[in-house]
Protein backbone atom coordinates (compact mmCIF):
# COMPACT_ATOMS: atom_id res chain seq x y z
CA UNK A 1 0.00 0.00 0.00
CA UNK A 2 1.47 3.47 -0.87
CA UNK A 3 1.73 5.99 1.52
CA UNK A 4 0.01 9.15 0.54
CA UNK A 5 -0.09 12.65 2.48
CA UNK A 6 -2.15 14.60 2.42
CA UNK A 7 -1.85 18.42 3.43
CA UNK A 8 -4.72 20.16 3.64
CA UNK A 9 -5.78 23.66 5.08
CA UNK A 10 -8.56 23.78 8.20
CA UNK A 11 -11.39 25.09 5.43
CA UNK A 12 -10.96 22.31 2.75
CA UNK A 13 -11.09 19.51 5.02
CA UNK A 14 -13.53 21.02 8.10
CA UNK A 15 -15.87 17.96 6.68
CA UNK A 16 -13.33 15.29 6.07
CA UNK A 17 -12.44 15.65 9.84
CA UNK A 18 -16.20 15.34 11.44
CA UNK A 19 -16.79 12.29 9.27
CA UNK A 20 -14.40 10.31 11.11
CA UNK A 21 -12.63 6.99 9.65
CA UNK A 22 -15.74 5.14 9.15
CA UNK A 23 -17.47 7.84 7.41
CA UNK A 24 -14.55 8.57 5.07
CA UNK A 25 -13.71 4.76 4.52
CA UNK A 26 -17.50 4.55 3.38
CA UNK A 27 -17.18 7.49 0.66
CA UNK A 28 -14.23 6.01 -0.32
CA UNK A 29 -11.23 7.75 1.08
CA UNK A 30 -8.16 5.63 1.01
CA UNK A 31 -6.82 4.05 3.59
CA UNK A 32 -3.41 4.83 2.26
CA UNK A 33 -3.85 8.25 2.87
CA UNK A 34 -3.15 10.57 5.77
CA UNK A 35 -4.56 13.72 6.46
CA UNK A 36 -2.03 16.55 7.74
CA UNK A 37 -4.44 19.28 8.80
CA UNK A 38 -2.81 22.51 8.39
CA UNK A 39 -4.69 26.41 9.46
CA UNK A 40 -4.02 27.31 5.92
CA UNK A 41 -2.24 25.92 3.25
CA UNK A 42 -0.05 29.08 2.96
CA UNK A 43 1.46 27.89 5.99
CA UNK A 44 2.80 24.78 4.00
CA UNK A 45 6.51 25.35 4.05
CA UNK A 46 8.69 23.29 1.21
CA UNK A 47 10.92 22.04 3.95
CA UNK A 48 7.60 20.01 5.10
CA UNK A 49 6.74 18.44 1.87
CA UNK A 50 10.51 17.53 1.80
CA UNK A 51 10.69 15.76 4.74
CA UNK A 52 7.06 13.76 4.11
CA UNK A 53 9.18 12.10 0.77
CA UNK A 54 12.20 11.77 3.64
CA UNK A 55 9.89 9.72 5.65
CA UNK A 56 8.72 7.73 2.87
CA UNK A 57 5.83 9.38 1.28
CA UNK A 58 5.24 7.85 -2.15
CA UNK A 59 2.51 10.82 -2.95
CA UNK A 60 2.05 14.02 -1.65
CA UNK A 61 -0.97 15.81 -2.01
CA UNK A 62 -1.54 19.76 -0.98
CA UNK A 63 -5.60 20.50 -0.92
CA UNK A 64 -6.40 24.88 -0.74
CA UNK A 65 -9.09 26.65 -1.11
CA UNK A 66 -9.55 27.81 -4.61
CA UNK A 67 -7.29 29.92 -6.24
CA UNK A 68 -9.15 33.57 -5.67
CA UNK A 69 -11.41 32.24 -3.12
CA UNK A 70 -8.82 31.63 -0.68
CA UNK A 71 -10.12 32.45 3.12
CA UNK A 72 -6.98 33.70 4.08
CA UNK A 73 -6.89 35.80 0.38
CA UNK A 74 -3.85 34.63 -1.33
CA UNK A 75 -2.76 31.08 1.15
CA UNK A 76 -3.56 28.34 -1.30
CA UNK A 77 -2.11 30.76 -4.17
CA UNK A 78 1.12 30.47 -1.59
CA UNK A 79 1.00 26.88 -1.15
CA UNK A 80 0.61 26.47 -4.97
CA UNK A 81 3.68 28.18 -5.66
CA UNK A 82 5.66 26.14 -2.97
CA UNK A 83 4.24 22.62 -4.57
CA UNK A 84 5.40 23.91 -7.69
CA UNK A 85 9.09 24.36 -6.27
CA UNK A 86 8.95 20.94 -5.00
CA UNK A 87 7.97 19.23 -8.33
CA UNK A 88 10.84 21.52 -9.69
CA UNK A 89 13.00 19.54 -7.01
CA UNK A 90 11.69 16.47 -7.58
CA UNK A 91 13.06 16.97 -11.37
CA UNK A 92 16.16 18.20 -11.00
CA UNK A 93 17.04 14.90 -8.93
CA UNK A 94 15.55 12.78 -11.39
CA UNK A 95 11.88 12.20 -9.41
CA UNK A 96 8.65 11.92 -10.79
CA UNK A 97 7.25 15.75 -10.08
CA UNK A 98 3.62 14.03 -10.38
CA UNK A 99 4.40 12.51 -6.98
CA UNK A 100 3.56 16.12 -5.55
CA UNK A 101 0.51 17.56 -6.44
CA UNK A 102 -1.44 20.97 -5.67
CA UNK A 103 -5.56 20.61 -5.74
CA UNK A 104 -7.41 24.22 -4.98
CA UNK A 105 -11.14 22.54 -3.68
CA UNK A 106 -14.51 23.68 -2.37
CA UNK A 107 -14.34 24.70 1.24
CA UNK A 108 -16.13 21.91 3.53
CA UNK A 109 -16.73 18.10 2.40
CA UNK A 110 -17.36 17.12 -1.05
CA UNK A 111 -16.30 14.45 -3.37
CA UNK A 112 -13.75 16.41 -5.26
CA UNK A 113 -11.83 16.26 -1.54
CA UNK A 114 -12.01 12.05 -1.34
CA UNK A 115 -11.49 12.09 -5.36
CA UNK A 116 -8.20 13.63 -5.12
CA UNK A 117 -6.91 11.36 -2.32
CA UNK A 118 -8.12 8.45 -4.72
CA UNK A 119 -6.01 9.95 -7.45
CA UNK A 120 -2.66 10.49 -5.72
CA UNK A 121 -3.31 6.83 -4.66
CA UNK A 122 -3.57 5.65 -8.02
CA UNK A 123 -0.65 7.78 -9.37
CA UNK A 124 1.76 6.08 -7.01
CA UNK A 125 0.22 2.55 -7.30
CA UNK A 126 1.30 3.47 -11.33
CA UNK A 127 4.57 5.17 -10.31
CA UNK A 128 5.77 2.55 -7.89
CA UNK A 129 7.36 3.09 -4.63
CA UNK A 130 9.32 6.20 -4.20
CA UNK A 131 12.78 6.03 -5.11
CA UNK A 132 13.49 7.78 -1.97
CA UNK A 133 12.39 4.81 -0.10
CA UNK A 134 15.24 1.69 0.85
CA UNK A 135 12.34 -0.58 0.40
CA UNK A 136 10.76 -0.85 -2.08
CA UNK A 137 6.65 -2.39 -1.82
CA UNK A 138 3.93 -1.02 -3.22
CA UNK A 139 0.70 -3.26 -4.43
CA UNK A 140 0.98 -3.98 -7.82
CA UNK A 141 -1.12 -1.08 -10.29
CA UNK A 142 -3.96 -4.04 -10.75
CA UNK A 143 -5.35 -3.94 -7.15
CA UNK A 144 -8.09 -1.90 -7.07
CA UNK A 145 -8.61 0.23 -4.45
CA UNK A 146 -11.81 -0.27 -2.41
CA UNK A 147 -13.53 2.09 0.07
CA UNK A 148 -11.22 0.20 1.98
CA UNK A 149 -11.69 0.72 6.10
CA UNK A 150 -9.22 2.45 8.11
CA UNK A 151 -5.56 0.88 8.14
CA UNK A 152 -4.77 -1.87 10.69
CA UNK A 153 -2.85 -0.44 13.85
CA UNK A 154 -3.53 3.29 12.25
CA UNK A 155 -5.28 5.73 14.45
CA UNK A 156 -8.46 6.55 13.62
CA UNK A 157 -9.13 9.32 10.63
CA UNK A 158 -9.89 11.92 13.30
CA UNK A 159 -6.94 11.62 15.67
CA UNK A 160 -4.81 10.52 12.40
CA UNK A 161 -5.61 14.19 11.19
CA UNK A 162 -4.95 15.88 13.98
CA UNK A 163 -1.98 14.21 15.00
CA UNK A 164 -0.10 14.56 11.91
CA UNK A 165 -1.28 17.69 11.60
CA UNK A 166 0.56 19.18 14.76
CA UNK A 167 3.51 17.42 13.44
CA UNK A 168 3.39 19.81 9.99
CA UNK A 169 2.63 22.67 11.62
CA UNK A 170 5.80 22.23 14.20
CA UNK A 171 7.53 21.31 11.25
CA UNK A 172 6.66 24.14 9.32
CA UNK A 173 7.06 26.83 11.91
CA UNK A 174 10.71 25.09 13.31
CA UNK A 175 12.90 27.59 13.95
CA UNK A 176 16.19 26.32 12.63
CA UNK A 177 19.05 26.87 15.41
CA UNK A 178 21.58 28.50 13.27
CA UNK A 179 24.57 28.86 15.57
CA UNK A 180 24.60 25.10 17.38
CA UNK A 181 23.87 23.49 13.53
CA UNK A 182 21.54 21.03 13.33
CA UNK A 183 22.55 17.28 12.81
CA UNK A 184 19.91 15.48 10.97
CA UNK B 1 22.73 43.23 -2.21
CA UNK B 2 24.57 40.39 -3.78
CA UNK B 3 21.60 38.51 -5.27
CA UNK B 4 22.38 34.43 -5.82
CA UNK B 5 20.14 31.27 -7.15
CA UNK B 6 20.65 27.67 -5.96
CA UNK B 7 22.19 25.24 -8.33
CA UNK B 8 20.47 23.07 -9.67
CA UNK B 9 19.97 20.13 -7.26
CA UNK B 10 21.31 17.24 -8.90
CA UNK B 11 24.73 19.37 -9.45
CA UNK B 12 25.17 19.82 -5.52
CA UNK B 13 24.05 15.97 -5.21
CA UNK B 14 26.73 14.83 -7.81
CA UNK B 15 29.63 17.58 -5.90
CA UNK B 16 29.06 15.29 -2.50
CA UNK B 17 28.92 12.39 -3.77
CA UNK B 18 32.03 10.67 -2.11
CA UNK B 19 30.95 12.71 1.39
CA UNK B 20 29.28 10.91 3.94
CA UNK B 21 28.49 13.60 6.35
CA UNK B 22 27.96 17.06 4.66
CA UNK B 23 27.90 20.61 6.45
CA UNK B 24 24.53 22.76 4.41
CA UNK B 25 26.59 26.37 5.79
CA UNK B 26 24.38 29.15 5.11
CA UNK B 27 24.57 33.35 5.09
CA UNK B 28 22.78 35.73 6.97
CA UNK B 29 23.86 38.57 4.72
CA UNK B 30 22.29 38.90 1.29
CA UNK B 31 21.55 35.72 0.08
CA UNK B 32 19.41 35.47 3.19
CA UNK B 33 17.64 38.88 1.75
CA UNK B 34 17.08 37.23 -1.44
CA UNK B 35 16.33 34.12 0.16
CA UNK B 36 19.27 32.00 -1.48
CA UNK B 37 21.23 31.22 1.11
CA UNK B 38 19.14 31.74 4.20
CA UNK B 39 18.38 29.40 7.46
CA UNK B 40 15.17 28.32 5.30
CA UNK B 41 17.08 27.63 2.37
CA UNK B 42 19.68 25.50 3.77
CA UNK B 43 16.96 23.19 5.51
CA UNK B 44 15.42 22.40 2.14
CA UNK B 45 19.30 21.94 0.77
CA UNK B 46 19.96 19.77 3.24
CA UNK B 47 16.55 17.59 2.94
CA UNK B 48 17.23 18.22 -0.94
CA UNK B 49 20.74 16.25 -0.54
CA UNK B 50 19.10 13.63 2.20
CA UNK B 51 17.30 12.93 -0.72
CA UNK B 52 18.90 12.44 -3.70
CA UNK B 53 21.56 10.35 -1.34
CA UNK B 54 18.21 8.02 -0.69
CA UNK B 55 17.79 7.81 -4.47
CA UNK B 56 21.62 6.72 -4.77
CA UNK B 57 20.87 3.92 -2.15
CA UNK B 58 22.97 5.67 0.32
CA UNK B 59 22.70 7.69 4.15
CA UNK B 60 23.49 11.21 4.09
CA UNK B 61 24.64 13.22 7.65
CA UNK B 62 23.77 16.84 6.95
CA UNK B 63 24.69 19.87 9.60
CA UNK B 64 22.59 22.70 9.12
CA UNK B 65 23.86 25.79 9.79
CA UNK B 66 24.34 29.65 8.45
CA UNK B 67 27.05 32.50 9.63
CA UNK B 68 26.61 35.70 10.16
CA UNK B 69 28.72 36.12 7.21
CA UNK B 70 30.96 33.99 5.14
CA UNK B 71 32.95 36.97 3.75
CA UNK B 72 34.89 37.91 6.97
CA UNK B 73 37.59 35.71 8.52
CA UNK B 74 36.37 36.02 12.18
CA UNK B 75 32.84 34.58 10.98
CA UNK B 76 34.27 31.95 8.55
CA UNK B 77 36.44 30.82 11.86
CA UNK B 78 33.16 30.08 13.76
CA UNK B 79 33.48 26.95 11.36
CA UNK B 80 35.81 25.07 13.47
CA UNK B 81 32.76 24.27 16.12
CA UNK B 82 31.60 21.59 13.99
CA UNK B 83 35.56 20.31 13.37
CA UNK B 84 35.62 16.53 12.39
CA UNK B 85 32.16 16.43 12.42
CA UNK B 86 31.74 16.63 8.00
CA UNK B 87 33.39 15.88 5.07
CA UNK B 88 32.63 18.35 2.89
CA UNK B 89 31.47 21.80 3.20
CA UNK B 90 28.59 22.70 0.83
CA UNK B 91 28.03 26.97 0.87
CA UNK B 92 25.32 28.67 -0.25
CA UNK B 93 26.85 31.94 0.32
CA UNK B 94 27.58 33.81 -2.48
CA UNK B 95 30.70 33.01 -4.49
CA UNK B 96 32.72 35.28 -1.74
CA UNK B 97 31.93 32.88 0.99
CA UNK B 98 33.05 29.77 -0.77
CA UNK B 99 36.31 31.61 -1.43
CA UNK B 100 36.81 32.97 1.55
CA UNK B 101 36.16 29.14 2.81
CA UNK B 102 38.44 27.51 0.60
CA UNK B 103 40.94 30.26 1.31
CA UNK B 104 41.01 29.86 5.29
CA UNK B 105 40.29 26.13 5.51
CA UNK B 106 42.86 24.65 3.22
CA UNK B 107 42.23 20.99 3.88
CA UNK B 108 38.45 20.83 3.71
CA UNK B 109 36.50 20.40 0.25
CA UNK B 110 34.20 23.45 -0.64
CA UNK B 111 31.35 23.45 -2.88
CA UNK B 112 29.73 26.23 -4.15
CA UNK B 113 25.56 25.41 -3.24
CA UNK B 114 24.21 28.81 -5.42
CA UNK B 115 25.20 30.42 -8.37
CA UNK B 116 26.10 34.21 -7.82
CA UNK B 117 24.34 36.26 -10.45
CA UNK B 118 24.57 39.73 -9.89
CA UNK B 119 24.28 43.21 -7.40
CA UNK B 120 20.51 44.23 -7.44
CA UNK B 121 17.49 44.79 -5.65
CA UNK B 122 14.10 43.74 -5.15
CA UNK B 123 11.78 44.94 -7.74
CA UNK B 124 8.87 43.01 -5.74
CA UNK B 125 8.42 40.35 -3.97
CA UNK B 126 10.10 37.35 -5.61
CA UNK B 127 11.73 39.25 -8.59
CA UNK B 128 15.40 40.93 -8.22
CA UNK B 129 17.07 42.78 -10.88
CA UNK B 130 20.55 43.94 -11.41
CA UNK B 131 20.97 47.48 -10.71
CA UNK B 132 24.88 47.58 -10.27
CA UNK B 133 28.03 46.32 -12.58
CA UNK B 134 30.51 47.11 -9.56
CA UNK B 135 32.62 48.41 -12.21
CA UNK B 136 34.76 50.62 -9.89
CA UNK B 137 34.22 53.71 -11.83
CA UNK B 138 30.89 54.84 -11.04
CA UNK B 139 28.98 57.78 -13.32
CA UNK B 140 25.92 57.75 -11.81
CA UNK B 141 26.54 61.99 -11.00
CA UNK B 142 26.29 62.21 -14.87
CA UNK B 143 23.00 60.01 -15.09
CA UNK B 144 20.54 60.83 -12.92
CA UNK B 145 21.35 57.73 -10.93
CA UNK B 146 20.75 55.44 -13.29
CA UNK B 147 23.73 53.21 -14.33
CA UNK B 148 23.89 52.77 -17.99
CA UNK B 149 27.07 49.88 -17.22
CA UNK B 150 24.69 47.05 -15.22
CA UNK B 151 21.57 48.31 -17.11
CA UNK B 152 22.13 49.03 -20.85
CA UNK B 153 22.50 45.52 -22.75
CA UNK B 154 25.55 47.06 -24.45
CA UNK B 155 26.52 49.06 -21.27
CA UNK B 156 26.68 52.16 -24.19
CA UNK B 157 28.12 55.03 -21.91
CA UNK B 158 26.82 58.18 -24.49
CA UNK B 159 23.29 57.61 -24.98
CA UNK B 160 20.84 55.55 -26.52
CA UNK B 161 21.91 52.63 -29.72
CA UNK B 162 19.12 53.68 -31.82
CA UNK B 163 17.58 50.15 -31.53
CA UNK B 164 14.98 50.83 -28.87
CA UNK B 165 11.29 51.20 -29.52
CA UNK B 166 8.28 52.39 -27.27
CA UNK B 167 11.37 52.75 -24.52
CA UNK B 168 12.02 49.46 -24.46
CA UNK B 169 15.57 47.81 -24.97
CA UNK B 170 16.09 46.08 -28.34
CA UNK B 171 17.62 43.13 -26.66
CA UNK B 172 15.38 42.47 -24.06
CA UNK B 173 11.68 43.83 -24.55
CA UNK B 174 10.44 43.72 -21.49
CA UNK B 175 12.99 45.91 -19.80
CA UNK B 176 12.92 49.84 -20.00
CA UNK B 177 15.88 51.22 -21.99
CA UNK B 178 18.13 52.84 -19.75
CA UNK B 179 19.02 55.17 -21.59
CA UNK B 180 15.69 56.47 -22.72
CA UNK B 181 15.14 56.48 -18.35
CA UNK B 182 17.88 58.62 -18.26
CA UNK B 183 17.18 61.09 -20.75
CA UNK B 184 13.19 61.45 -19.37
CA UNK B 185 14.82 61.43 -15.55
CA UNK B 186 17.19 64.25 -16.69
CA UNK B 187 14.44 66.72 -17.73
CA UNK B 188 12.69 66.05 -14.91
CA UNK B 189 15.39 67.05 -13.18
CA UNK B 190 16.08 70.18 -15.34
CA UNK B 191 19.62 68.35 -16.50
CA UNK B 192 18.78 67.74 -20.29
CA UNK B 193 22.08 69.23 -21.15
CA UNK B 194 24.11 66.40 -19.44
CA UNK B 195 23.04 64.59 -22.12
CA UNK B 196 25.41 66.55 -23.93
CA UNK B 197 28.37 65.89 -22.32
CA UNK B 198 30.57 63.17 -23.93
CA UNK B 199 31.85 60.58 -21.74
CA UNK B 200 35.53 59.51 -22.57
CA UNK B 201 36.93 56.44 -24.02
CA UNK B 202 36.81 54.37 -20.74
CA UNK B 203 39.37 52.46 -18.73
CA UNK B 204 37.81 49.31 -17.62
CA UNK B 205 40.91 48.28 -16.02
CA UNK B 206 39.05 49.76 -12.41
CA UNK B 207 36.33 46.86 -13.26
CA UNK B 208 38.44 44.04 -13.04
CA UNK B 209 39.11 43.20 -16.73
CA UNK B 210 42.92 43.94 -15.04
CA UNK B 211 42.67 40.92 -12.74
CA UNK B 212 41.49 40.75 -8.88
CA UNK B 213 40.82 44.16 -7.67
CA UNK B 214 41.99 44.93 -4.03
CA UNK B 215 41.04 47.70 -1.72
CA UNK B 216 43.08 49.16 0.90
CA UNK B 217 42.14 51.87 3.43
CA UNK B 218 45.17 53.02 5.47
CA UNK B 219 43.29 54.48 7.92
CA UNK B 220 40.59 51.29 8.83
CA UNK B 221 44.36 48.77 8.31
CA UNK B 222 46.28 47.70 12.09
Amino acid sequence: MPDIQIFCCHYTSQQAIAEGTAGLAADGFPASATINRLVCSGKLQVSTMLKAFEEGADGVCVVGCPENECHNLLGSQRAAHRVRAVRKALSELGVEPERIEMFHLPRGFHPEFVEAARRMEERALNLGASPFKSEKKVAPKSAEKPASPAKKGKAPAKAAAKAPAKKAVKSAARKSASKGGKKK
Amino acid sequence: MIVAERKPVDEIVAMVSNAKRVLVLGCRGCVTVCSAGGEREVEILASLLRLGAKKQGRELETIEATLVRQCDREYVEGIDQWAGQYDAIVSMACGVGVNFIANLRPADPVYPGVNTTFFGGSAEQGVWTEQCAGCGNCVLHLTGGLCPVARCAKSLMNGPCGGSQDGKCEIHREVPCIWQSIHDRLARLGRQDDMNRIAPIRDWSSAGHGGPRKQVRDDLTV
